[in-house]
């Protein structure tokens, strides 16, 4: 490919997404019997936190791999930050695999450090971020200590330390919190927060989409090597959302209205429980006043699906196209 | 580059630091000063004393039987059951006890001792006796002893080679020796280290850090790293035991002031002058010369060998050996879960390195121009062994540079071959390989 053909789409890429971090572009991987990418395009945003979501086996740990440069894609190109993938990012690149582990006989410190300085930090710059992390995930009196006098979870806060010591632009997390328990899991969460706070963008790549449906910002699913639907998560939902309210409250509900439909009804000693959707443009507002004259409310929620229920309904919209 | 240079780093630093590595580095040079000095070292203190008693009922070896500073002897008179009596209020060794024998019937003799009698002291015992019913068999037919000994003759041939240099000795004990030596600790480090570099990658796979590195460097940088590490921890520790055992070996010589037992070696060519000399202590005079004039022509023959060239064989086929073995065990390591699995794959490579070091010694020692030696000190995976049995020899420059090449394109095969089955098994978990599936991976795009 010629230069002028390379700042062809180098400049193309910078206008279509000035906030895109990581661009993929048409990518497809074939390994010797199946196909693990399919044509697969999607735009990550800087400074988000990105859900990678899919069921095991849909290609995305085979799409990280070739992120981090583990392996190569067969077709299709990945730019980040606007430039094509090429070896010089690896060290903007954090990455937590989801098979993991340590050298079991290396100390703490050691193996941090050299991990750090495996992804260009110099060994100086290395050892000051160390400090600060190990402060703040009160390490200090393990520094010294093998990987394998540690603890389960000393254990998980040390690799988690060895992804982002040297302060990567993008971070990527193959299924962060299985293995993780649930105060590590926690802890992390906020410390992935406060990255994104400190400008970072978080890859979350997960077939357990309830888990972090409330942290992401945006969202790809990924269902057999392809792509199904990608976007940001509030916009998503909106697109999905069925107009219908979940409202619970004494009394006898009893709804003549055409503006609103009961999908579901339960009653059970005075209370009762009623799935409500919105018909011919009208409002919760409307449908609140309506129930005010006629029972007593104690909740009234919208009931908005789930990115797994979104992801259901989309799987099997594809397998009956 | 520099992060390839981590990568040998912390191979060579974790294993450097290791307990086993400085036990193992430490010890090795005490054994072996121990194996060399210890021998020497019982000889000279060789036992307290022991005393026979010796009941002489025949009178023939009155006053003929000398004892030596180790070994008493004390004549006693009287009956066998009355010299029982005395030897067992005694610390004494034995009772030797010679019935009436005749020069031409010399039986009956016996030894008797509360403890079992040594091997040694029996032996010493059957020699003096024995040298002196010869004697006197030999007055006994008029001929006397030194008389026969003049007429002895012993010859001992010198080779010298005749090559364009000039003359010079050769020894084909020492060519031999500096040859078997050089290939065995080459066939050593390969398979020590070696297996170490297989060992390292199954320990990668198994604590799965290997995705965690290979996210931040090559998988092939990662494996020439560990090669490297590896071969510098094994030169270290080679390095080392030389520095060791000298200075260990010379410090117990001047701390005890003694000479090493012989080696092997100089043991089989001073044997053929000395054998027996320690027993029946008749070394004379011009034994003695001869058996030095020997040391001298030992020392003679390790100066005349090549030693530089030598050397820079075995450094080179050292490295080549364990480069284009290493990284077929390493490619072992990446395609297997667990060490139990090894055995299959390990089998073909170490044949190869077996049936050299078995014909080095069978064949190539015998025959060191033969065609088997030359064959296999060209074929790269048996050359590092064959063909430093043959360098000290002496071989035509070309087989040596044709070999020396070979050696080359070999490990760089099996580097390329080793970095494809590695770069794909290093990420694959839970499957059991099997040669086809090992050569598919060979043509996989990763």
């Amino acid at each position: 490919m010629s230069d002028d053909q390379d700042k062809a789409i180098f400049d193309r890429t910078k206008q279509s997404s000035a906030l895109s971090i990581l661009k993929i572009d048409g990518v497809s991987k074939t390994y010797a019997s199946h196909t693990a990418l399919d044509n697969v395009s999607f735009e990550i945003p800087a400074g988000c936190i990105f859900g990678l979501l899919g069921p095991n086996g849909a290609g995305k740990t085979s799409l990280i791999r070739i992120i981090t440069q583990i392996t190569g894609a067969d077709t299709g190109e990945i730019y980040f930050k606007g430039e094509r993938l090429k070896p010089g990012h690896i060290k903007d690149i954090g990455y937590l695999p989801e098979e993991r582990g340590l050298y079991k006989k290396m100390k703490v410190g050691e193996q941090l450090l050299y991990l750090a300085q495996l992804k260009g930090l110099s060994r100086q710059d290395a050892t000051t971020r160390l400090k600060a992390w190990i402060s703040r995930f009160e390490l200090k009196e393990w520094v010294g200590k093998n990987i394998e006098d540690l603890s389960k979870g000393m254990q998980q806060k040390v690799q988690f330390i060895a992804t982002v010591l040297h302060e990567p632009a993008l971070i990527i997390l193959d299924e962060p919190f299985s293995g993780f328990d649930p105060i590590n899991a926690n802890l992390i969460k906020d410390e992935i927060l406060s990255l994104r706070e400190r400008g970072a963008t978080i890859i979350f790549s997960t077939h357990r989409m309830e888990s972090v449906e409330e942290l992401c910002d945006n969202i790809a699913l990924i269902n057999r090597a392809r792509k199904v639907l990608d976007g940001p998560v509030k916009e998503i939902k909106n697109t999905y959302k069925t107009d219908t309210f979940q409202i619970i409250g004494n009394g006898r509900l009893l709804i003549t209205s055409p503006d609103y439909e009961v999908l579901e009804q339960h009653e059970n000693h005075g209370t009762f429980r009623a799935n409500v959707k919105l018909l011919n443009g009208s409002r919760p507002n409307d449908l609140l006043r309506y129930l005010i004259e006629r029972v007593e409310i104690h909740s009234f929620v919208e009931l908005v699906p789930s990115i797994n229920d979104i992801f259901i309904q989309k799987v099997t919209e594809t397998h009956h196209v | 580059m520099s992060k390839i240079w981590l990568i040998i780093q912390r191979e060579y630093l974790t294993r450097v630091r290791k307990k086993s590595f400085i036990i193992m580095t430490l010890l090795t040079p005490v054994l072996l000063a121990a194996f060399m000095v210890l021998p020497g070292l019982l000889m000279t203190m060789s036992d307290s004393a022991e005393t026979v008693m010796v009941l002489d009922e025949s009178g023939l070896f009155a006053g003929k039987l000398e004892g030596k500073d180790d070994l008493k002897l004390v004549p006693l008179g009287g009956s066998l059951e009355q010299a029982k009596e005395v030897y067992r209020q005694t610390d004494n060794t034995a009772l030797l006890y010679i019935p009436n024998i005749t020069l031409d019937n010399p039986t009956g003799i016996k030894v008797f001792s509360k403890k079992n009698t040594s091997l040694q002291t029996k032996i010493r015992l059957e020699n003096m006796l024995e040298k002196e019913v010869e004697n006197q068999r030999l007055i006994a037919s008029g001929l006397d002893r030194e008389v026969l000994k003049n007429m002895k003759a012993d010859i001992s041939v010198s080779s010298v080679n005749l090559s364009d240099e000039g003359e010079k000795d050769n020894n084909a004990f020492v060519t031999s020796g500096a040859g078997i030596m050089g290939a065995f600790v080459i066939y050593f480090f390969i398979f020590l280290y070696g297996v170490q570099i297989m060992r390292g990658i199954i320990e990668e796979k198994t604590s799965r850090i290997v995705e965690v590195i290979i996210s931040s460097v090559k998988p092939f940088q990662l494996m020439m790293g560990k090669i490297i590490g590896i071969a510098a921890v094994g030169l270290t520790q080679f390095l080392l035991w030389v520095i060791l055992s000298f200075v260990v070996v010379s410090g117990v010589q001047a701390a005890f002031g003694i000479e090493p037992a012989p080696t092997p070696a100089q043991q089989i060519v001073s044997g053929q002058a000395a054998a027996g000399a320690e027993v029946d202590n008749e070394t004379t005079a011009q034994e003695k010369n001869e058996a030095s004039q020997i040391m001298t022509d030992t020392f003679n023959a390790i100066g005349n060998l090549n030693i530089p060239l030598i050397v820079g064989c075995f450094l080179f086929y050292f490295l080549g050996g364990y480069l284009l073995y290493g990284s077929l065990f390493g490619a072992i390591g990446a395609a297997v879960d667990n060490e139990t699995d090894t055995q299959q794959f390990m089998f073909p490579i170490t044949i190869p390195l077996i049936i050299s070091f078995i014909l080095s010694y069978s064949v190539v020692l015998k025959n060191p121009d033969g065609p088997v030696a030359f064959w296999m000190s060209i074929i790269p995976f048996t050359s590092p062994i064959v063909m430093m049995v043959r360098v000290p020899f002496g071989v035509p420059a070309w087989q040596l540079l044709l070999s020396m090449a070979l050696l080359i394109l070999g490990f760089i095969f099996t580097t390329w071959l080793a970095g494809r089955i590695y770069r794909v098994g290093i990420l694959m978990y839970g499957k059991k390989v099997n040669y086809k599936e090992l050569s598919k991976w060979l043509f996989y795009r990763v």
